[in-house]
């Protein structure tokens, strides 16, 4: 398996890039993640992370980007739960590359 | 969008854990979701068992997915029949299953039960009514 280099330390990666084991991750490994996607990350990109994080460990699955714009609209209010603000953090799709960047899965439903 | 709805109904028939037809019916379902379908589920036969509440698979080492059936609501799947029958033969009520809900977008977003008891009757109707029918 491929991995990762964080910091001196060797983190298994799958073959596109998303981490091995959701338990490995940490803020550094998400930095890191990051990089690969060429994102930098704000608070505003946290955000969106850690509430993915957040819907993952309820649901145990990563939601589609439908279903991730709505619930950030209930959660975090209107303005930014609409896919502009979402794809002007995550250009190359908001659920995955935040899946990415979070350590988690490749969204279900994502192709 | 192009096409005319299709309405799907996802017979789900199996124990949860044991084979992989229950995690596999799921995962169709939420990917199918995202399609413009008229999506329903039923279940039936130990295929009830899939939402029974507080599950617990750590002595089979198998991943618990039962959580992921409350994402169901959000990726509008909230037409949920189960098998009166087969919850009676196997000594189950509606207050053992998980309470899985929906929000009413056109009432204010009110939280409603996606669970409907049906009979063997009705289970017959929904099949009749349904354009595709996909057994797990």
């Amino acid at each position: 398996m491929p991995s990762m280099d964080v910091n001196g330390n060797a983190v298994e990666v799958d073959e596109e890039g998303y981490l091995a084991d959701i338990n490995d991750w940490n803020k550094e490994i998400g930095s890191a993640l990051a990089v690969t996607e060429e994102i930098e990350l704000t608070d505003a990109h946290w955000e969106v992370i850690d509430f993915l994080r957040e819907y993952y460990d309820e649901y145990q699955i990563a939601p589609a980007v439908r279903v991730l714009t709505k619930a950030i609209g209930k959660k975090l209010g209107k303005d930014k739960g609409n896919s502009k603000y979402l794809y002007e953090l995550f250009p190359y799709g908001p659920a995955k590359q935040a899946c990415k960047v979070g350590g988690l899965p490749k969204p279900t439903g994502c192709i | 969008m192009a096409g005319e709805i299709k309405q799907f109904l996802y017979v789900n028939r199996k124990a949860p854990y044991g084979t992989v037809y229950a995690l596999e019916s799921l995962e169709v379902v939420l990917i199918g979701a995202a399609f413009d379908q008229d999506v329903r589920l039923l279940f039936m036969d130990d295929g009830v068992f899939q939402i029974k509440k507080d599950q617990n698979t750590e002595a089979s080492g198998l991943k618990n997915f039962s959580p992921t059936y409350n994402a169901l609501g959000d990726y509008d799947v909230n037409k949920i029949y189960v098998s009166k029958e087969s919850l009676d033969e196997r000594g189950l009520t509606q207050d053992d299953l998980m309470p899985l809900v929906y929000e009413d977008e056109d009432d204010d977003w009110a939280e409603k039960s996606s669970i409907k008891i049906v009979s063997a009757d009705e289970i017959r109707d929904l099949m009749e009514g349904s354009d595709v029918v996909l057994s797990f």
